[in-house]
């Protein structure tokens, strides 16, 4: 086995040490019945060449060649090559949790950077190191609103992502929460109901720009909150900031979301990581690992895993989170893309995802297709009647060789002729042609 | 070291962006809605970036650096090959929403993923969703509530037993999943106390959290009692698989007697731990479970594959999609290069611990005297009662020696417990350059102690204040103690 070093010398040498005549021996604790005593029913080991042809073999049966429109929660962005350099830095790549910071300070002081990055671009006090992804975050801001708060009530708003919505849902009768739902409006979320729903409520989540890509008006929904004594946690995309308004600008306690546009490629849904920020005021309550600055022993700056009363390894039963393992190497991804966007890239990033829908939009309306929600303000996604079922739509696309979104009613019984189209900054003007025409055809 | 934010210079940029085409306007967003301060995100040019941190990778220590004994945490080599698998267009460019038409080398993928986890455990179904050990442990425990729920007996089984040399994640799942805690002793030979099991077990019980091998690096002597002590309560048992690196191909939990098992993918099958993840938890159940496992579950109908999502008992999901795809291709990789060697990974990872601890046990107090499995602990007390040197000392003093320092005060039974887990990977002369070092460490105890306590001396920081960090608490940069470094030519 080429991953193993050992000899059948170093074997016997090391058995001897040990006092025990046999491998077989080390195992004498496991009672006999437990023991398994067949060959694995697994297929022959495969060299390194093997490996690359089997894998080959099954990534040319996915179908990546499609001009993609896809959206939902996961985009296809651009990943600057300096990403994957950064990534591939086996002292970053092969290291833990740094438990042990002396050993650990490019990573420490990365997720500091990390940090500092989300809390900028939130407009928030305080950024956890990241959580597992866009869903889970959305959990974990639950249980800091429930004990923060006292209150055993989530509203969560129906234009928000579907999965964001299920997963607080599962979490939810553990944290002995209620969830509540508010409907949108024509694409959007009306402030007056968000503000009668959340009553009692522990907090409200809603998404900016909304799962239509729709632009709500947050401050009034979190307002609207705020009015109710619930916390407003605004779910946002990284990519959308320099553009939209900090969460923390309009009020929010929290802001959460997926971060995989910055920095990740979308790799059949992960990994990635979801981003978690507050205010200072809910710091101690926040679940995950942060990093705060110090010094060592000769007085110099240094970064260490800290507030670690929150978590599982000290508190136990009583820790904020049972979350360990996190997903920092995503989130150094994240950091490496906006380190290199800086506050220029990332408002033209977003301008050129705004300008390109939005020519998607008046492209489609001129070709005779309704928008979903024809009034309404978005980002770089909205919704498009296709005058049919819209999976029958996205099959007809398809064999033109674009894959023109996602079908809503997948989420929304009243929409099941609509698709969701997303349009970053790698769509081309040509592709946009390529789209309108393959749903514009019949 | 500078942060980024202090070499950031106004006006830099490190990537260009694709403008839009002549002709398009930018639409206004609504004034309301729209930024008023920009983000202070650094300005640097590429090469900058890059350099950056490439510096901060220097002060960093993987394993591809070197030897990284991180009791309970399986620091095993990440082949190389696996990330470049992982990069493959077909993989790393699919959405997670397409038609499962169009993504059936992927679902065929996760598939026979899903066998050897079969195989490995002995179980009948998995979920491949949850994200890591954790969340694999809070999803167990959902299984075991929507199970109880179905025959009527959920407001009776309100408790968890979990042993007190667990994990902390067991505990926070217990309160996670909203049911009470009850501990259970260890005894003189590191197994559960099982007569203080009995007094614990009753019609109360949902179920046991077990680590078995345990965090001491044992195997559960008691097994087969303590199966037929919740069984026969009516009650479940979840495998925490975070040392299942031990057993692979030589003992299955499912045949142990669990129900529910998680499989630490980034532990037993090798991920790149990226400085804290990504990790990948998928759970394998007993059949009497398979109807509540979280949507979508692959489904295969003949050599066509599908995420099914029309399953009426599920509890719901717990992350979104069918879980982190790049985490199963590099597993599944590594399974590959293995296929029934997987068992022999087991054996040597036992054999490189067991030989550890023949070497050390003399010179560092051995709690439980017994052969370990893939990792054991010791006790720095003696050094710690004769000298003054504690496990912190020792653990700070290896880095001079130019190794990771081993897990320390875990488990918690264990006082001054270094918990050393060295892996299938290590080669015997790594092993004894370790050994070397820690006995030496134990004579620098005894003839310059202040050698020990003010280590380390060769890393790029000294000893850091944690006690510190957690009262002067700073989480971020802060700019506004800085004005020069941002917006402004330095010097000016």
């Amino acid at each position: 086995m080429s991953y193993l070093s050992v000899t059948d010398a170093d074997r016997e040498a090391m058995l001897a040490a040990i006092g025990v005549s046999t491998v077989d021996e080390l195992f004498r604790d496991i009672p006999g019945g437990m023991r398994f005593r067949e060959e694995l029913a697994v297929e022959p080991a495969l060299s390194e060449a093997e490996l690359q042809r089997h894998f080959e073999e099954l990534a040319a049966k996915n179908v990546v060649d499609e001009v993609c429109f896809l959206g939902a929660g996961i985009y296809d962005h651009y990943v600057p090559a300096v990403v994957d350099a950064v990534l591939q830095r086996g002292e970053l790549l092969t290291a833990y949790t740094p438990y042990q910071p002396e050993m650990s300070q490019g990573v420490l002081q990365a997720i500091f950077e990390y940090q500092t990055a989300i809390c900028e671009l939130t407009g928030m006090d305080v950024s956890n190191a990241s959580g597992y992804d866009g869903t889970t975050v959305a959990a974990d801001a639950c249980f800091v609103a429930k004990h923060s708060t006292g209150r055993a009530k989530i509203v969560v708003t129906e234009a928000t992502n579907p999965q964001v919505r299920q997963v607080v849902k599962t979490y939810a009768p553990g944290f002995g929460l209620e969830v509540v739902e508010v409907p949108h409006e024509g694409g959007a979320t009306d402030p007056d109901r968000v503000r009668e729903a959340a009553e009692d409520a522990a907090a409200v989540i809603f998404q900016q720009p909304n799962f239509f890509g729709v632009l709500e008006a947050a401050p009034d929904l979190a307002a609207a909150a705020n009015d109710a004594g619930a916390m407003p946690i605004a779910h946002v995309d990284l990519v959308s900031l320099g553009l939209l308004e900090a969460p923390g600008a309009y009020g929010c306690a929290m802001a959460i979301g997926e971060g995989q546009s910055a920095g990740n490629a979308m790799s059949y849904g992960g990994p990635h990581y979801g981003f978690l920020a507050a205010r200072s005021d809910y710091m101690r309550r926040l679940p995950g690992r942060i990093v705060g600055e110090t010094v060592d022993a000769a007085g110099e700056r240094g970064y260490v895993l800290t507030l670690q009363t929150r978590e599982q390894h000290i508190r136990r039963e009583k820790a904020t989170s049972n979350i360990t393992t996190n997903q920092t190497l995503l989130a150094l991804a994240g950091l490496v893309h906006l380190s290199l966007l800086g506050p220029q890239g990332l408002r033209e990033l977003g301008e050129t995802c705004l300008a390109l829908a939005q020519h998607a939009k008046t492209e489609l309306q001129k070709a005779g297709l309704e928008l979903a929600f024809p009034e309404k303000a978005t980002f770089k996604e909205f919704a498009v009647r296709t005058g049919r079922n819209a999976r029958e739509a996205l099959a007809a696309a398809r064999k033109q060789g674009v894959y023109a979104g996602y079908p809503l009613g997948r989420d929304y019984p009243g929409l099941d002729d609509a698709l969701l189209v997303a349009v970053t900054e790698k769509r081309t003007v040509e592709e946009i042609a390529q789209l309108v025409e393959a749903l514009s055809w019949s | 070291m500078e942060l980024i934010y202090e070499k950031s210079q106004a006006g830099r940029r490190g990537i260009g962006v694709p403008q839009p085409p002549d002709g398009l306007d930018v639409p206004d967003v609504p004034a309301e809605l729209r930024r008023k301060e920009p983000p202070r995100l650094p300005e640097l040019a590429e090469p900058e970036v890059l350099r950056h941190f490439t510096q901060l990778s220097t002060r960093n220590f993987g394993i591809d650096t070197g030897f990284y004994p991180l009791g309970s945490c399986t620091m095993k080599y990440n082949p190389r090959i696996n990330e470049r698998l992982v990069g493959l267009p077909g993989f790393a460019q699919l959405h997670p929403l397409m038609e499962d038409e169009a993504a059936q080398g992927a679902l065929e993928l996760e598939w026979e993923l899903e066998q050897i986890l079969l195989a490995v455990t002995g179980l009948d179904a998995v979920s491949l969703q949850p994200a890591a050990g954790s969340q694999g442990e809070l999803t167990g425990l959902m299984l075991f509530r929507a199970y109880f729920a179905e025959r009527g007996e959920d407001e009776q089984r309100t408790n968890i037993v979990i042993p007190d040399t667990a994990h902390g994640t067991n505990p926070a799942s217990v309160t996670m999943s909203g049911y009470k805690l009850t501990p259970v002793r260890t005894d003189a030979r590191g197994n559960i106390d099982v007569e203080d099991l009995r007094t614990k077990v009753d019609e109360h019980t949902a179920g046991l959290m077990l680590t078995n091998p345990s965090t001491l690096g044992l195997f559960d002597e008691n097994i087969e009692e303590i199966e037929r002590i919740f069984h026969g309560a009516g009650a479940l048992m979840y495998y925490d698989g975070a040392n299942l690196n031990a057993v692979c191909g030589i003992s299955r939990p499912g045949d142990m007697g669990f129900d529910v098992v998680h499989i630490n993918l980034h532990k037993t099958f090798s991920q790149p731990h990226g400085g804290g993840g990504p990790g990948g938890g998928p759970i394998a159940v007993r059949e009497i479970l398979e109807p509540f496992l979280p949507v979508p579950v692959v489904a295969r109908e003949g050599d066509a594959f599908r995420l099914d999502y029309d399953r009426p008992k599920s509890i719901g999901k717990v992350r979104a999609f069918s879980g982190p795809f790049g985490v199963f291709v590099r597993s599944y990789a590594f399974m590959r290069s293995y296929g029934p060697g997987l068992k022999e990974m087991s054996e040597v990872a036992v054999l490189n611990a067991n030989y550890m601890l023949a070497r050390l046990k003399g010179t560092y107090d051995l709690p439980y005297e017994r052969l370990c499995m893939h990792e054991f602990v010791l006790s720095a007390r003696t050094l710690k009662r004769e000298h003054g040197v504690s496990a912190l000392d020792v653990a700070k003093r290896l880095m001079d020696y130019g190794f990771h320092p081993p897990t320390i005060y875990f488990p918690l039974v264990v006082p001054e417990a270094l918990m050393i887990e060295p892996t299938e990977s290590e080669a015997k002369e790594t092993l004894d350059a370790f050994c070397d070092a820690l006995l030496a460490i134990a004579r620098e105890a005894a003839e310059e102690p202040d050698t020990v306590h003010s280590a380390p001396h060769s890393r790029p920081v000294k000893r850091l204040d944690e006690v510190k960090a957690a009262k002067d608490v700073v989480v971020k940069y802060r700019f506004e103690d800085h004005p020069q470094q941002v917006g402004a030519p330095k010097g000016a």
